[in-house]
Order: structure tokens, then sequence, then C-alpha cells
């Protein structure tokens, strides 16, 4: 076997409603409490407004239209992941982040249309957590983030 | 010599030197008996020339030379300037700023030798190759060695020689002959005269030195020279210096005069340092007329953070002063403090923005050699004219501008322009005229290109784009003129060869387009049938920081740019009138039509209250009142983009972060009415 292939893959896993998903740790900045968001008028629905995150003005968006959940209060545990997706960063409002996960590129496994409701473009597979018996969505956010903006 | 460290240098000057030798040949072409122009394009290619060798860029230094070689001759009117040895000569500065271009990218100035261009340089030169022999055998018969004359030196001279000999110093009398055909005899002998004042001291001159000064010689000139150095490099320093035909130097002694003559040819081997020192000398020499100013090369990027760390100043002078509020009850020093701190802040902001600026003419100053090329190649006569070089606009804009520029003045020359025969049998002037023109308007900059030429023809847009499905032939019905004319920026629409042929222009519109709106700009066309059109750029000046009047919507706060504010105004509930389903106010005897922000902005509609604030907006003539809930007050503020993702909502400019770090949004007015 090859161990090339076997690439260590690193996720930070987070919360929307009791569903889990990951994103590659690579893409993320930084994890912020909840801040004041300012709303952006005529911006796409899932764009939330923007924030201030040390003197820069960054976009926040939440992922609940995206997978057709009810919108929810912010809890103490609401926190705004801000990624980096080629030259921009964008903040995406999470209910809870839970931890990091490793997970070799084998032990991720494509699968097609996991919720039915997702678009296969913006998943990268789903990944199983040894610990607990959790299953993982990995998020495309590339291709998330783009076309929600596109709406 | 490692040279790496000035390659940014050279590459600078170099394209400065360059665009000043494109001035002066078209200027040479219109005048071509000015003297003050040649002896300009002569300086300046000479010290491109020491440059280019200095850093060791051969090639480039070869074609230099043999362009000075022609501009050589045609100083001492042995060749007359005509628009085909221009052509050669344009040519030749392309090919210097391919060089140029070449070591911007590889540090190389690659393996191109343009023989060609040489040898037609040479061709131009040997047009009159008898004269030439002739004056070169001449020079070497006056360039032999001769007898030398020891002269004799005033008493104080002789016995400061005396004394510098007694030091262990060398004394040298040296007999200097400029050639022939030296047109600033005074400029070089002043030249030599810094040069060796670098080496040591000149005790005696004949002629005088005011006889000098007023060119009151012959060709040549002694002087009697005290220094440290050996007779060998005083030798190659005199001869360093151009148009030296010959020197000779004699070491003086005490009682008995011992003659070591020593004389050769100039131009032999060119020391490239002193080179460009009398070049510069020249420079100072010739440079009365020219208006130069000061300057240090700054890299952009120390600019955008001394930028960067003023906006950032300036937030915390604003948290400051919302700081005032809470310790009014201490002492006044607090506010005097503040105040203090807001007057530097803002002139430190000017500076820094001032800083920034640069005049649209180095980006307009390389257009008349586009306009004479493009002329020549399609046989039209076309005339530029160029107004408002002195508009001021931020350097990144000024970098990026160019291109679309060139775009557009392509296009007015080329598909605007009819030709020589048309414009006549049209009863138009025979020549062609292209204005461009940049000017400031309130906060924006505008560039205008136009063409008097045929206009651009709507119908046959309508039915190109019909033919192309860009547009159904239902929606051309419903479209306005200008709608259609604006298709051309449309990328599908241009990038279709066929549409040169059309009396429509096409190509590369739509790459102006975008570029221009990267750079929050925008590009509008106005044209009447054989009349001409007009490209209009509206440009931002550089506005990093901004005067903003902060107003409160509903419960979000939101800064509209003070420049765009006429007045505010009380709003009476009854004010309101509706003319025409649109509400207006009176207001001094004018109806300003209003927009209700609460519904631009999406927020809930409210009752209207007895007593509203409207805040008067202009955009050129419109007038536009904003009902808003309440005001906040006048602050500065730093814009920030909103980034990639939200660029695409017109209404709002950006986004600033307050003193107690919230966000609020900045309106873009220009598109709210």
């Amino acid at each position: 076997m090859n161990y090339a292939a076997q690439a260590i893959r690193q996720f930070i896993v987070f919360k929307l409603d009791e569903q889990l998903y990951g994103i590659d740790i690579q893409n993320v900045q930084i994890i912020e409490r909840m801040k004041p968001i300012m709303r952006v008028p005529k911006a796409p629905n899932c764009v939330k407004g923007v924030m201030n995150l040390r003197g820069e003005i960054i976009p926040v968006i939440s992922l609940r239209e995206e997978f057709e959940l009810l919108q929810t209060e912010t809890t103490d545990k609401t926190r705004i992941i801000i990624v980096k997706l080629e030259d921009a960063m964008v903040g995406i409002i999470v209910d809870e982040v839970k931890e990091v996960i490793e997970l070799a590129d084998v032990a991720i496994e494509v699968v097609q249309n996991v919720q039915g409701k997702m678009k296969s473009n913006h998943l990268l597979g789903v990944g199983k957590v040894q610990s607990d018996n959790n299953i993982v969505t990995l998020l495309n956010l590339q291709n998330i983030i783009e076309e929600s903006f596109e709406k | 010599m490692d040279v790496s460290q000035y390659l940014q240098m050279f590459i600078e000057e170099s394209k400065d030197n360059l665009q000043r030798l494109n001035e002066n040949l078209l200027k040479l072409e219109n005048t071509p008996e000015d003297i003050q122009t040649l002896n300009e394009i002569f300086r300046v290619a000479h010290t491109l020339k020491g440059m280019a060798g200095t850093m060791g860029f051969t090639r480039m230094q070869k074609l230099t030379h043999n362009i000075e070689n022609v501009l050589s001759e045609i100083r001492t009117g042995k060749i007359k300037v005509n628009s085909n040895m221009l052509d050669t000569l344009f040519q030749c500065l392309d090919a210097l700023e391919n060089y140029v271009e070449e070591i911007i990218n590889t540090a190389g100035e690659g393996t191109e030798d343009y023989a060609q261009l040489i040898s037609e340089l040479e061709r131009i030169v040997n047009q009159k190759k008898e004269e030439v022999v002739e004056t070169s055998k001449e020079r070497i018969i006056s360039a032999s060695p001769s007898h030398i004359e020891i002269i004799a030196l005033p008493e104080a001279q002789e016995t400061i020689k005396n004394k510098a000999l007694a030091m262990d110093m060398n004394v040298f009398q040296v007999n200097i002959h400029l050639s022939a055909n030296c047109v600033l005899k005074s400029a070089r002998a002043f030249v030599i005269f810094t040069d060796l004042e670098r080496m040591g001291e000149i005790i005696h001159c004949i002629p005088s030195v005011q006889d000098i000064e007023d060119e009151q010689f012959e060709d040549s000139f002694v002087i009697v020279f005290v220094t440290k150095e050996s007779q060998q490099r005083l030798q190659e320093v005199i001869l360093g210096v151009s148009e030296v035909s010959n020197v000779e130097i004699v070491a003086l002694h005490q009682g008995v005069q011992e003659k070591v003559i020593t004389s050769a040819e100039s131009q032999i081997e060119e020391n490239q340092e002193t080179h460009l020192n009398s070049a510069e000398a020249n420079a100072q020499q010739n440079g009365k007329q020219q208006v130069s100013s000061k300057t240090v090369r700054v890299n952009i990027d120390r600019l955008d953070t001394l930028m960067n760390l003023v906006s950032e100043l300036i937030i915390v002078k604003t948290q400051l002063e919302g700081l005032n509020v809470n310790v009014q009850d201490s002492s006044s020093n607090y506010n005097d403090s503040v105040e203090y701190l807001e007057r530097v802040t803002t002139s430190l902001h000017d500076a820094v923005m001032k800083v920034r600026m640069v005049p649209v003419e180095t980006v307009f100053n390389r257009f008349p050699r586009l306009i004479r090329d493009v002329s020549r190649k399609l046989g039209k006569d076309i005339e530029l004219v160029m107004l408002g070089e002195e508009t001021e606009l931020d350097r990144t804009v000024i970098d990026e501008i160019g291109d679309p520029l060139i775009h557009l003045l392509r296009n007015a020359a080329d598909h605007g322009l009819e030709t020589t025969e048309a414009r006549i049998a049209s009863g138009k002037p025979k020549k062609g005229t292209i204005r461009l023109e940049a000017y400031q308007d309130g906060n924006s900059v505008v560039i205008e290109v136009q063409d008097d030429g045929k206009g651009i023809d709507v119908s046959k847009i309508k039915n190109k784009a019909i033919q192309k499905g860009t547009i159904t032939k239902e929606e051309a019905g419903t479209m306005s003129d200008q709608e259609i004319v604006e298709l051309l920026f449309r990328p599908s629409f241009s990038t279709s060869e066929e549409i040169t042929d059309l009396s429509g222009r096409g190509v590369g519109l739509d790459v102006v387009k975008s570029k221009i709106t990267t750079l929050g700009g925008h590009v509008e066309v106005q044209t009447e049938l054989n009349k001409g059109s007009i490209f209009r750029i509206r440009l931002p000046l550089t506005l990093a920081i901004i005067q903003a009047l902060m107003i409160n919507i509903g419960s979000e706060k939101y800064a509209i740019p003070l420049n765009n504010i006429q007045n505010i105004e009380d709003v009476r509930k009854e004010d309101i009138k509706l003319v025409q389903k649109q509400e207006v106010i009176v207001v001094r005897d004018e109806i300003i039509p209003i927009i209700r922000l609460h519904r631009v902005l999406g927020l809930p509609e409210q009752e209207d209250k007895e007593l509203m604030m409207g805040v008067i907006v202009k955009k050129g003539e419109r007038q536009v009142g904003f009902i808003i809930d309440s005001l906040i007050g006048q602050q500065e503020i730093v814009i920030k983009s909103l980034g990639k993702y939200l660029s695409g909502i017109d209404i709002i400019a950006g986004a600033t972060i307050l003193g107690n770090g919230e966000v609020a949004l900045i309106l873009d007015v220009n598109s709210l009415i």
C-alpha cells in the first residue's frame, strides 16, 4: 500500500442543529465568539451581514438556508468560523464547534446525495469519527460559498 | 561591480528617459530645426547609453550607441530629419522598451540584437559617408601629439604650485581640445571642471574661467591642476567626457620643466562613471528651461502601510472623541489634546494622500506617440488634443488606467474617425481630432475620449446583436438607443471579429469596462451619428478616508459621503406631495423627489411622523431627498471594501468601522438616485 496516498487531513467539526459537519482546517483562519453583525441590504439571503474582525470587514453567512434548517437563537456556544477562500475571508455562523478530527483520505467516503437536499458538489464526502461513532458530513466550502453569494 | 541593487533605479530611470526620448522625438518631428530639442534628445540618449553600459546591458548599450550616432549626424547638420528616419528611431525606442521589459521580467536584457534596426541606423549614418570619413581624418590629424608650450604662471599661482610640489602633490598642465563640432563648449568645459575638481584643484586656467563660461574660446583651453592622482588617471577622466578630442598633459616641476606629453583620441574608451556625471552636469546646464522637482521613489507597499497606519490613527481618534462624552467633567486639557490630535491626523492624512497622487500626465504622455503611429499606419490625418493633464489620481488607479485608455484611443482612431476621403466627402475638416480630457468632478475624476468621427450607428448594432443572439427582437424593440450602445460593453458582443468591420467599436470594450469597474469607476458612451462619440470614464479619487454624515435609519447606522450632501431639511408630513406617483417635497421653490431609505434598505416601514428629516443629496444637476430617522453627526471615516463576495451590491459603497468597533455601511448615493 502506498503511504503517500494515505495522507491525513484535518477537519474542524461543527454542529448545526443535531447534525455534524466538517470543514478542512486549511481553510480556517480563526474561530470567534458571536459578534455584532451589521445587516447588508440587498445581500443574498444566507448573508447575515458584515462583521469587524480586527479592522477588516468580513461577510458573515449562515448555512441554515443551505441545509434548509430553521433559524435559531444565538447561544453562548454559537461561534463564527472565519474561513479564507482564495483571497477573501468569510465568516460562518455555527451552533457549536466540537473538535478537530483527523481523517485519512481513504477514510473519506464519497456518498452521493447524503441528505437528498444537498448538491453533490457541495460535499467532499462523509467521514467517520472513531471515538464516538458519529458521522461527519465534510463540506466543500468553496462551492457552497460561491453559490450562496450568487443567489 | 555588483549592480543588482541599482537595477530598480535603472529600470525606473530608463523608463523616464525613454519617455522623454519619445516626447522629444515627437517634438522634433514638428520642429526639425529646433536645436534645443535635439540637444535634449542627444543628452537623454547618452545618459541611457551610459546607464545601460554601467549595468552591463551591452546589447542595449550598442543599440543606443547607434541611435546616438544618427543623432549626432543630425546635430551636425549632415543629415536632415524626415519621417522615415523618425519611424526607425521610434522603432528603436520600442526595441529599447522591450529590453527594459525583459530586464524587469528576467533581470537580463535577453538575446535579441535588433540587428536589422542597427543596420538601418548605420545606413542612415552612411548616407553621407564621404563627409564623415573626411571629418574623422581631420580629427585624427588634429589629435596627433604635438608640441606643447608650457605656460608661464602668475606669481601667486607659481607659489601655490611650488607649495603643492613640496607637499608631494602632482601639478599638471593640461591642454584640452574639444571636438570641432561640439555645440555647447562651455558646458563641456564645465563638466570637465566639475570632474577635475573632485580630484584636485584647478589653480590656473587660460583663457579665464569667465571667458570659458561665456564660450569666449576656440576649441581648446589650458588649465593648471594640482592633484594627488596620477597623470594616467587624469587623462582617463578627461577623455571620459564626450566631445573631448584630445588631451595633452605635462607634469610641471620646480625649476626644470620636464615634458611628458600624452595624447589620445577621444572616445576610444568610455569611462561610464564619468559619462554619467557628465550627462548629469550637462543636464544642469541645459536644464534651465526644464522644470525639475526633487523626488524620491518610494515603494507603493510602504505607502500603503503608512496609509493603513493613518487609518488606524483616525479610528483611535474617533474612539477618543467618543470617550469625551463620558469624561466631560474632567479637565479641559483633555479636549485640547483631542482637538490637537484631530488637527495632526487630518494633516497627516492629507499629506499621505497627496503622496499617492500622480498627475494623469504620466499616463497621457505616451499617447501622442501612440496616435502618431496609429495615424501613420491607418493613413489618417489625426490630431490629438490633450487637456487637463495636471489632474491628479491615485497612483494605483494611474497604473491601471493606461490600457483601457489605449483601447479607447485606438478605437477612436481606427473605428471612430473616417478615412480622409470620407471626411472630405462629408464636408468635415481633413484632419480628424481626438480629444482626451481629464478633469475633476466632485469626488471623481472624469476622463473623456472624444472623436469627431462618424459616431456609432445604433441600428447596425441592434441588428448585429439580434443576429448574434445577444438580445431578442422583442428586447430590441423596448431598448433605448443608449441601452443598445451599452451592448458594446458586453463580452459576448465584442469577442467577435466581424464587429470591427461594422461601424461599431467592439474590440476590447468589455475589457475596458471590466477594468474600470474593478477600479471602482464606470464608463459611458455618448454618440451622435456623423458627429462623433464620447467615451467617458468616471473614476473615484482615492477615497480611503472621507468626511461623512452618520445617520440612523431604523436601528441601523449608515454613512453618507459629505460631498454628496447639499443640505439637510426638516420635512413635515404634509409637505410630501405626490406628482405622477412620485413623492416630492418643495424646498425653496425647487421640487425635489424623495426616497424613503427604509424602503430601499429593506427595513420595516414606519408610520410617517409629523416631522421627519430629509437629507438632500445631489448627483450632477439632480437633487434627491432621503428621508431618514435621525442624524448622528459628521465624522471622518475610513472606507473599507465589503470584499469580493459582496461587491455586487451597488447601493452600498463600502463599510467603515466606528470608534466602538461597530460596522456602519456607506451608502452609494450615485446608485441610489
